[in-house]
């Protein structure tokens, strides 16, 4: 894992310092709430329904357990015993007291983390695939460059005021668990003649006009990386909107221009910037580089696994990824316990995987966009010994990447933009399901929730998704099918006119069963819906 | 005329000038537009707007003396690429930052070139030398001298 170096921490420390001179400021009256707002929402804090919610950072995702304990302590002691994984590999609180905000982030910084740039118009916290040095897919470990990026961005001074907020994640593999194209910009790092460097794609991004970001460039060399991402950003911040912020993204810059017409101008920057010496040293990459080398792994592990427990065997089959040495695998804690909140824990829950990841993870865990704990590598010999306190705390679900594991949004019940709530929902569904037994039969099959247009819960990229909307001041929801955020990258479509509550739990069991009567061998919902189309669907939904 | 604007009543004075990093004498020119600018051959001084292309400047670099970055709202951060790229290109002549600019935008504007800032609004003085002085050093190359904390890792 990164460790700070003195210059890491002095620059974290200086903006705790800094923040607890604005807030200072702000209670003095000297800033007003106006001004107040990006500087605050460049330190992650939102004011939402009820309180301020604030946005810690996880870089790419990773956490040793002195982090996954304080986060914990955050929980109890800034919070209500809770907190909330993201859908960006983050961790939110939603009830936060400006007045505490300061001494929060000093907590922070004393274990290596921050909330700068989760939120505001600047370049966000960068993400990355969460089995990150771990799958057996993989190129090489991505999270080196998303490092060398996170400095990079950090304070820019050109690209603190851009038109709208920017995302980046950075991945290294064929299968895309990190959403790659749905980023403002996705890197994948390849390979060419031997060589390594990053394959850009800029302008994607959900949101009201969902957009798959377009490949700008194959192959940039490793030691030219940071140069074209500032050229990418120059542009944008030249040219993006700033009339609407609805059409402030990059994405609608890029699709306006047309990615022919970006890219060109791009380059132009970036012959340019060649010349400035903006690069950090090829030296820095190789500094970051160990600090991700592998741990020690054991030789000669046992690979077998007793099977005879039943509910034990299935949550190995779920949540369990292959890991590249023998002996180890990736075990998945799912936050998505039947009926609960997607992507909560409790202070409890935290300070227990953390301990997990000391014990059995080489101290290292893993948040995924999809609102789960990765325990990066577990001894196979230790699994059964794992599960038992994990499905004693309630973190034992037997349900990655199942109907149960919805991404939802905070929606109605916290959020202030909200049309209908998500959470309620989400519950509804998976213990519809789980109630049915249906849940293992149904496969693959991955669920997103959207309070609004916004789309904080990715429904535009779901096997399902589920949109809340306003009709005439009742909820109601749309359904839409097809999306995935996956290498084959794609956007969903509505279905038809929407459904009230109950109508819309009703509907999501109305698809699957078409799924399940369609089906061939072997096909994920998925695979069936791209088969047959949209038709069987609205017919069994609307008998048109 | 399609500028209406007197030209004496157009940009800041010296007077407005609240910081400045220069031990030159403040320039005291009547700016014009980018577009007056570049139609008057013996301009000196010019505004650039958020709209503007800095760029359009650079053949001109020679005859001017100062440039000043409007930023009417704090959020619109044009001005800080425009900044960049005169300074990238070799401008060293004052380079003022005006309008809507609070305590919290000066270390990033000093990172991006600007050399003189005429605040709408006068900043506290105390709050304002803070947060010139905050950031001991930084992580990445701008249009100022500083080093960054990747290349002073691997003196
Ligand atoms: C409750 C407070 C929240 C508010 C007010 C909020 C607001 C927004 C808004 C306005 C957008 C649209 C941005 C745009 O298209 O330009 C957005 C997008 C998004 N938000 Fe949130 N959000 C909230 C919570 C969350 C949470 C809890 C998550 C993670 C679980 C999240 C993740 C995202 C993601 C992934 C996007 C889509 C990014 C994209 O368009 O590419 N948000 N949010
Ligand atoms: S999708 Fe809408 S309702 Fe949900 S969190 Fe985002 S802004 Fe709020």
């Amino acid at each position: 894992m990164y460790k700070y170096d003195s210059y890491d921490q002095a620059m974290v420390d200086t903006r705790v310092e800094e923040f607890r001179d604005q807030t200072r400021r702000r209670l003095e009256g000297k800033l007003s709430e106006e001004q107040f707002r990006p500087l605050r929402l460049m330190n992650g804090l939102y004011l939402q329904l009820h309180a301020y919610m604030l946005r810690v950072a996880i870089p790419y995702g990773t956490l040793n357990s002195a982090q996954m304990h304080a986060l914990a302590d955050i929980a109890e002691k800034y919070d209500r015993g809770y907190g909330h994984f993201t859908t960006r590999q983050n961790i939110q609180y939603n009830w936060i007291k400006l007045e505490e905000a300061p001494d929060l982030l000093a907590d922070l910084a004393k274990v290596e983390m921050h909330a700068i740039q989760t939120s505001g118009n600047c370049i966000r916290n960068i993400s990355s695939d969460h089995f990150a040095g771990v799958a057996a897919d993989e190129l090489i470990d991505p999270r080196p460059y998303a490092e060398l990026l996170r400095q990079w961005s950090s304070f820019h001074p050109e690209f603190s005021f851009l038109p709208r907020k920017f995302k980046i994640a950075v991945i290294a593999a064929e299968k895309d668990r990190a959403a790659m194209k749905l980023h403002d910009i996705g890197i994948q790092i390849v390979e060419r003649n031997g060589e390594i460097g990053a394959a850009f794609y800029v302008g994607g991004g959900m949101g009201r006009t969902p957009m798959i970001a377009p490949c700008i460039r194959e192959f940039v060399p490793l030691d030219q990386l940071v140069t074209y991402a500032e050229a990418c950003l120059r542009v944008y911040n030249r040219y993006g909107r700033r009339d609407t912020k609805y059409k402030a993204r990059i994405k609608i810059l890029v699709h306006e221009l047309g990615a022919e017409e970006y890219t060109r101008q791009v380059e132009e920057e970036f012959t340019h910037l060649l010349e400035q010496g903006v690069e950090p040293p090829l030296a820095e990459l190789e500094r970051i580089k160990p600090y991700f080398a592998d741990p020690a792994f054991e030789t000669g592990l046992p690979t077998e696994i007793d099977r005879s427990d039943p509910d034990f065997a299935l949550w190995v089959d779920t949540n369990t990824h292959p890991h590249k040495a023998p002996g180890y695998v990736s075990a998945v804690i799912s936050l998505k316990p039947v009926g609960g909140i997607p992507g909560d824990a409790s202070t409890e829950q935290m300070h227990l995987m953390a301990e997990l990841s000391k014990e059995y993870s080489f101290d290292e865990s893993r948040v995924t966009h999809t609102q789960n704990i990765v325990l990066p590598h577990v001894k196979i010999a230790d699994l059964h010994a794992l599960w038992t306190r994990l499905d004693a705390a309630g973190l034992g679900s037997p349900n990655l990447d199942t109907i149960e594991d919805i991404i939802a949004c905070p929606g109605l019940d916290y959020c202030s933009l909200a049309n209908a709530r998500s959470i309620p929902i989400a519950q509804q569904i998976s213990e519809r399901f789980a109630k049915k037994g249906r849940t293992q039969e149904l496969g693959e099959l991955k669920l997103k929730i959207s309070g609004c247009i916004n789309a904080c819960g990715h429904h535009h990229a779901g096997h399902i998704g589920i949109l809340g909307v306003d009709k005439k001041g009742v909820e109601n929801y749309q359904l839409l099918l097809g999306g995935s955020e996956a290498e084959d990258t794609a956007l969903a479509k509505i279905t038809g006119r929407g459904f009230d509550e109950e109508g819309i739990v009703n509907a999501v069991e109305t698809v699957t069963d078409i799924y399940l009567d369609q089906r061939e061998e072997g096909e994920r919902f998925l695979d069936t819906y791209r088969r047959i189309g949209m038709e069987p669907f609205k017919e069994a939904l609307y008998g048109e | 005329m399609a500028n209406e604007v007197s030209e004496t009543d157009f940009g800041t004075s010296p007077d407005d000038v609240q910081f400045r990093f220069r031990d030159d004498e403040v320039a005291d020119h009547a700016q014009v537009t980018v577009d007056s600018f570049l139609e008057q051959t013996n301009a000196v001084a010019v505004r650039i707007e958020p709209g503007d292309d800095a760029r359009d400047l650079l053949p001109f670099l020679d005859r001017l003396q100062l440039v000043e970055v409007n930023f009417p709202v704090f959020g619109d951060g044009r001005g800080y690429s425009s900044a960049r790229v005169l300074r990238e290109a070799g401008y060293t002549g004052e380079l003022r930052a005006v309008g809507d600019i609070g305590i919290d935008q000066l270390a990033y504007l000093r990172r991006c070139g600007f050399d003189a800032f005429a605040p709408e609004a006068a900043l506290d003085e105390e709050d304002a030398q803070a947060a010139f002085a905050r950031w001991d050093n930084v992580y990445q190359h701008a249009a100022d001298a500083r080093r960054p904390i990747p290349e002073l890792r691997h003196e």
